[in-house]
């Protein structure tokens, strides 16, 4: 009876290769504008003004590794339930600077997004539904830091995490073994064998923040080994003061490895430093595990190696990896919101990490139940470094306030890789403006 | 004529009895012309435009001066908080970025005022000598006007990448030791690029005078020819002084282009260290995830203030001349 309806033409056209849904679909969301709610409620059985079999996905994996990976996902877990995924693909950028208006418009009923602070502003303004209900079926597939990395402030879930990447020190091994170094795992050996590299010619340590964050990166290492986990995480949330001689001794330290950094880093895009290890000229790069995508070439990247940044304090030796992770979130008012929390407990399985996985390998899996035998020997380090670890850290920009770290620490920390010698005004500037930004709640 | 300039003004403006009658009428036709529709699509046609240019120009900038005074993360209206001056006091005393910014902004009108426009003066005249393959030179001096900012940007800093850029490479200054850095080093970028700032300048000028030049009326030449000037006292007393109204229309396209300097920087270091620019401070605060919109507005309306103190008096100059005229 609802394909006679005109409105049931209109859209049938528009759907070459509608599957049945979709033409419920298209039939429902014309009945609400036209033919009236009881001829949907006959349909659709539910009532609201969509599919309760299909599930809308803002996705922000518009490079096309990422985006056909997700697209196998969704197409398995159509397979199994039933339920299709309308995946609304937009520029990575383009999503994240839209993020705000976005999440406060018509959001999608699931979308992409990254764990830590990032999660949690938009969980704190109530642009997210809180997904405890997935929790409890998924929650045995992960490991308990990455459990703490899915909860808001109110210490409800939001996230439910895909996968993850450590941040670590890469090498070439043939560049090792040529010179005879051995990997340092002390911060006396690092200088060290930095000293040794300059001395046979090489680039110590690559180095471009071109982009304004690879830097955070390096801050974030050299902190949280020198002052702890606890205290980078204060400092992140703006609890604790950058005028602290603890954040001094950090810069101290940074200091004393500049001099090895490769010069004019200001002016390099990572990509361009990545280039420097690729040729054998650097001896070391501290980059995520994405420096790999520069290894175009499968003899090189077979020689890549990496190792996790050095102790500096034994106190804290290397208990904490830098490790980025991506997932996604319940929108504020999600239309089908039973299949959206079927969606996200799919996507918390070993089953959809595999999937992921198999057609991007340059990450690895969130769960600490996922298949890790295909796993690259690359792959397999960073998982195990990840899963050992005893404190997950982010990055600057989500484990802290974008703002602050995009209008703040970005230009302060190029200043510093710059011109190391005026710390002390450059701290006693960063704590004035945290303290205004982070004032404005 | 006589007759006319014993009257008063306001006698002028009266018509002549002969003309009064048929204007009266005039109106009373153009009442029966218009029906109904015809003052709906009148309406429609002056109306929509009115309500977009008011809605998108003078309420957006009437809002962002409000927002200048607040705080507001962008989520939901009642996260907007009256602040006061206080966006102002942290950014005229704390904002490390702020000063560097108006300091680049002024010396950016400062070199193209200095280097390019001089510069497309004087490639306009020797165009207009009428030389040979005078057309070929201009397209080739104006395409830089053509081509778009962004993609300036990105060719340009092919010549500058400091790794593997054309003058590095050329002159070997792209190893440990010694290394130039025209992208991240403060005290070069902002010449790096205001050499590519200049590049697209100097055309843009060029066709300005070309065009004035052009007004010039051949006579004067002929003339200061008989008198026995020389080309430089001939364009020194008599041609560069025809050009007052170019040169007009000179100074205020090369303060636009100044205060709008955005596009080429953002492209180059996205205003790093050396090359902030008001346009990219307001740009880095108010774009994002977690945005601080009044903050922005702030240093929008510091520009907004920047470009009304060059606007009005300008504007106030040209009705004078305009009233006397």
């Amino acid at each position: 009876m609802h394909h006679v309806t005109p409105s049931g033409r209109l859209s049938l056209p528009a759907l070459p290769s509608a599957s049945r849904r979709a033409v419920l679909r298209g039939i429902g969301g014309a009945a609400v504008l036209g033919a009236g709610i009881p001829l949907l409620s006959a349909c659709g059985g539910s009532g609201t003004s969509s599919d309760p079999k299909t599930v809308t996905l803002g996705s922000n994996a518009s490079d096309a590794v990422p985006k056909k990976a997700f697209a196998e996902i969704y197409a398995a877990f159509k397979k199994q339930s039933g339920i299709t995924v309308d995946v609304n693909t937009k520029d990575h950028n383009t999503f994240q600077e839209q993020i705000n208006s976005y999440l406060q418009g018509t959001p999608d009923d699931v979308f992409n997004w990254f764990a830590g602070y990032r999660m949690q502003f938009f969980a704190g303004k109530k642009l997210a539904t809180p997904i405890d209900d997935v929790w409890q079926t998924i929650g045995g597939n992960f490991p308990d830091a990455m459990k703490a990395l899915s909860k808001g402030e109110d210490g409800k879930y939001y996230f439910v995490p895909l996968y993850t990447y450590p941040w670590a020190l890469f090498y070439r091994k043939s560049v090792f073994q040529q010179h005879g170094y051995t990997v340092p795992t002390t911060w006396d050996q690092l200088v060290a064998l930095c000293k040794q590299m300059k001395k046979d010619g090489l680039v110590p340590i690559a180095f471009g923040d071109k982009d304004a964050w690879p830097a955070l990166g390096t801050f974030d290492q050299i902190n949280f080994r020198t002052n702890g986990y606890d205290f980078h995480v204060e400092l992140m949330a703006g609890k604790a003061s950058w005028t602290d001689a603890k954040v001094r001794k950090t810069f101290d330290h940074w200091a004393e490895l500049l001099p090895y950094h490769q010069d004019g880093a200001v002016g390099r895009t990572w990509q361009d430093a990545a280039q420097t290890l690729v040729s054998k000229k650097a001896g070391m790069y501290l980059l995520g595990t994405f420096v790999a995508q520069q290894f175009t070439n499968q003899a090189d990247a077979d020689d890549l190696d990496f190792f996790a940044f050095p102790e500096i304090d034994p106190t804290y030796g290397q208990e904490t990896v830098e490790a980025p992770t991506d997932g996604f979130m319940l929108s504020k008012a999600p239309k089908s919101k039973a299949s959206a929390v079927k969606l996200l407990e799919y996507l918390g399985t070993p089953e959809a990490e595999a999937i992921y996985l198999k057609a991007d390998p340059s990450v690895v899996a969130a769960s600490s139940k996922a298949d890790t035998s295909s796993y690259t020997a690359l792959q397999k380090k960073a998982y195990a470094m990840i899963s050992g670890a005893k404190h997950l850290t982010q990055f600057m920009d989500r484990d802290s306030r974008p703002d602050f770290t995009s209008t703040v620490m970005q230009p302060a920390l190029q200043k510093f890789v710059r011109d190391p010698k005026g710390i002390d005004s450059l701290l006693t500037s960063i704590e004035r403006q945290k303290k205004t930004i982070f004032a404005s709640g | 004529m006589t007759v006319d300039t014993t009257k008063t003004p306001e006698a002028a403006a009266v018509p002549p009895p002969g003309t009064a009658s048929p204007k009266k009428r005039v109106p009373q036709g153009h009442r029966r012309l218009l029906t109904r529709r015809d003052r709906l699509t009148l309406g429609l046609m002056a109306g929509v435009p009115t309500i977009l240019h008011v809605a998108l120009v003078w309420v957006t900038a009437l809002a962002s001066i409000a927002l200048a005074f607040t705080t507001w993360d962008g989520i939901g209206f009642d996260s907007i908080k009256w602040v006061g001056l206080d966006n102002f006091k942290e950014l005229f005393s704390n904002n490390p970025q702020f000063w560097p910014a108006v300091e680049h902004n002024v010396i950016w009108f400062v070199v193209l005022i200095l280097i390019p426009t001089p510069f497309g003066l004087f490639l306009a005249v020797q165009l207009d000598k009428k030389i040979r393959f005078s057309r070929v030179y201009q397209t080739a001096l104006f395409l830089p006007v053509v081509v778009s900012l962004a993609v300036t940007g990105f060719v340009w800093q092919l010549v500058y990448n400091p790794d593997t850029g054309l003058i590095n490479s050329l002159i070997g200054a792209n190893k440990p030791g010694h290394y130039i850095d025209w992208i991240g080093d403060p005290h070069l970028n902002l010449w790096a690029i205001l050499i590519a700032a200049s590049w697209r300048h100097a055309g843009y000028m060029m066709i300005l005078y070309l065009a004035g030049l052009k007004s010039v009326d051949p006579a004067l030449r002929e003339a200061s020819a008989l008198d026995g000037a020389n080309e430089w006292q001939t364009f020194k007393n008599v041609i560069f002084p025809t050009l007052r109204p170019t040169n007009t229309v000179v100074l205020v396209v090369t303060i636009i282009e100044a205060l709008r300097a955005f596009d080429l920087v953002f492209v180059f270091n996205k205003g790093a260290q050396g090359t902030e620019l008001l346009s990219i401070l307001v740009t880095n605060n108010i774009i994002g995830e977690s945005s601080r919109i009044g903050y922005g507005s702030a240093i929008a309306v510091v520009l907004l203030v920047i470009s009304l103190a060059v606007i009005i008096p300008y504007l106030i100059s040209t009705f004078r001349k305009e009233r006397r005229a």
